[in-house]
């Protein structure tokens, strides 16, 4: 009887491991939040230096178009416009994913429902090793193919957004296809027997059913596509030209937030607004992966599917 | 009367393992057959073939002879499509789309290469009111298929099947992912289309087969034991072994 109530009140060695392992992954959480609550306190505060302790307005700094943080301009306010990086980065961007998205359905139907064991033999290290390849390599090859060929056919430097949007392609789109290729094998079979069951041929069910039920999964690709496109700095940079001037056609050489990012960091004293102002590049950049999650989380709430 | 499929010695193989062992089965027309027999028996691997479901599992080979209106269904010069227009089918777990109720009972006539929207219109509400499901979803026909609960999705799955005009449905146990009450307005449904469509029902559930089928035919390790009208073959089975299924002795 005394053994029984013994039993029943203390904690059994299962539940102690059980706590144990609870606090260890709580510690491992916690930790892993004060970093990213730094990361983002250091970006905000340095980043926002730049207008609230060096006062540039904050509509300057995103619609005027000259760049040179050491200078000021003949109203003593320093040239910090950088709506030549915005607008490069986002048109790398969006030029890419534009690009890339369908060779990526292309890919992926391919290895999901038209030859899904061939197709996957051969693509898939093909896309792993798209994947692993790093960024420095696909700038190089850029530097010396891409920019030629875009010089050769289009005549100016070579040099630009086309270079870096062609560049940016082959990086997305392993990331878009592998994506897309795993929100085609989430869609149950049972849409698929449905959809032929009811008279429908191979590609109806394809085009009817399975892209249609896996178009979240889709845009969740291409943003993720998106993200990276977005952050990438050294392959771009090797590219782009890195003139901050409004780009006004896509062959002259131009620039985006990250490639004046990796060039300049080195040469700014911390403190001093030409260090603050590339601060507050950083913080766009950082509002934009922000962004690019929530619109991710928005689509993988919406577009649930049946398991 | 009239068979609307006719089947002869039918064998199938998975691989080399034969799975049905030369079976005689014809479902008459407007009559409900439940199709019984323990698990594994091969009543779904039958149903598949009527339909030619089982030509996209790897694999399989089947002989005998099938016949749809007198048509052979594995003829060659049958057009796979159009025979799953004519033989529909409803699976054990309700499988609507992801898109809207209307989306999904439209699903087959957009297929179908039909534009017109007003006949579109009338067939999804026609189909919906035979499955019972009409004034459910009414309100709600632009709502996600899903959202709805297990049992309506089954009966929107049925109108999906209906919508296309089928002249015999196959149903692989269609209320065995369901609560009693959903599965007494599926058997319902089934008692008020049955005038219009032939149905062949796989059900692990004897009461449910009892209540609503004309003719039953029993399934026992691939093979076809014994089949009559309903009340014959509850009442006075002819074979040891399905007076012993039916009394529950295994199952
Ligand atoms: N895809 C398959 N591959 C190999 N064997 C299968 C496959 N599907 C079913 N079988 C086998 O065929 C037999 C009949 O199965 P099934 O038709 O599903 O029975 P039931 O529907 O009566 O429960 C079983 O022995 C099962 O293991
Ligand atoms: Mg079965």
């Amino acid at each position: 009887m005394e053994d029984i109530k013994r039993q029943l009140t203390h904690s059994s060695k299962a539940t102690k491991q059980d706590r144990y392992g609870k606090a260890i992954a709580f510690f491992c959480t916690f930790l892993i939040g004060l970093l990213v609550v730094s990361i983002l306190y250091l970006v905000a505060s340095r980043g926002l230096a730049t207008f609230f302790k060096d006062h540039v307005s904050v509509w300057d700094f995103l619609t005027k178009q000259n760049w040179n943080p050491s200078q000021v301009d003949k109203n003593g306010s320093p040239l910090v416009g950088a709506l030549p990086m915005i607008v490069g980065s986002f048109s790398v961007t969006i030029f890419s994913a534009v690009l890339a998205t369908p060779f990526a359905i292309a890919m992926a139907l391919f290895m999901t429902e038209i030859e899904p064991r061939r197709g996957t033999k051969f693509l898939q290290p093909v896309i792993e090793l798209l994947v692993g390849i790093p960024s420095v390599v696909y700038g190089f090859v850029g530097l010396t193919i891409v920019v030629p060929v875009v010089r050769t056919v289009f005549g100016g430097t070579g040099f630009g957004i086309l270079s870096g949007t062609l560049v940016l392609f082959v990086m997305v789109l392993p990331t878009i296809t592998s994506m897309y290729v795993d929100s085609l094998r989430a869609v149950p079979r049972f849409y698929r027997e449905a959809s032929l069951a009811l008279g429908a041929t191979r590609w109806q069910t394809i085009y009817k059913v399975v892209l249609r039920a896996s178009i979240p999964g889709l845009l969740t690709a291409i943003i993720f596509g998106m993200a990276r496109a977005f952050g990438e700095a050294l392959a771009v940079q090797m590219v782009i030209g890195n003139a901050s001037l409004l780009p006004h056609n896509l062959i002259s050489p131009a620039s985006t937030l990250t490639s004046v990012l990796t060039t300049g960091m080195g040469n700014t004293v911390m403190g001093t607004l030409p260090n603050n102002a590339l601060w507050s590049l950083a913080l766009i950049l950082l509002l934009m992966s922000l962004c690019f999650n929530l619109i991710v989380r928005y689509i993988g709430k919406k577009g649930r599917m049946a398991k | 009367m009239v068979n609307v499929i006719t089947t002869h010695n039918v064998r199938l193989y998975y691989g080399d393992k034969e799975a049905l062992h030369g079976i005689d089965l014809d479902f008459p027309k407007q009559k409900i057959t439940a199709l019984i027999g323990p698990s594994g028996s091969g009543k779904s691997t039958f149903l598949r073939c009527l339909n030619r479901m089982n030509d996209l599992t790897p694999g399989v080979t089947i002989t005998g002879s099938f016949k749809l209106d007198g048509k052979d269904i594995y003829s060659p010069k049958t057009d796979v499509v159009e025979l799953r227009k004519k033989v529909g089918m409803v699976f054990q777990q309700p499988n609507p789309f992801p898109f809207s109720v209307f989306e999904n009972v439209a699903f087959g006539l957009r297929l179908a290469g039909i534009r017109d929207r007003k006949l579109i219109q009338e067939r999804v509400e026609t189909s919906l009111k035979q499955a019972a499901v009409w004034d459910e979803v009414k309100d709600k026909l632009n709502d996600n298929a899903l959202s709805f609960s297990g049992g309506q999705q089954q009966r929107i799955c049925i109108a999906r099947v209906l919508a296309v005009q089928p002249e015999i449905i196959l149903m692989d146990e269609p209320t065995s992912a369901l609560d009693p009450v959903s599965a007494g307005k599926i058997e319902d449904l089934l008692l008020d289309i049955q005038d219009k469509f032939t149905i062949a029902i796989v059900t692990h559930n004897m009461q449910q087969a009892s209540r609503i089928s004309d003719r039953t035919a029993f399934f026992l390790d691939g093979k076809l034991v014994e089949t009559g009208l309903t009340k014959q073959l509850f009442i006075a089975p002819k074979q040891e072994s399905t007076s012993d299924y039916l009394n529950g002795k295994f199952g």
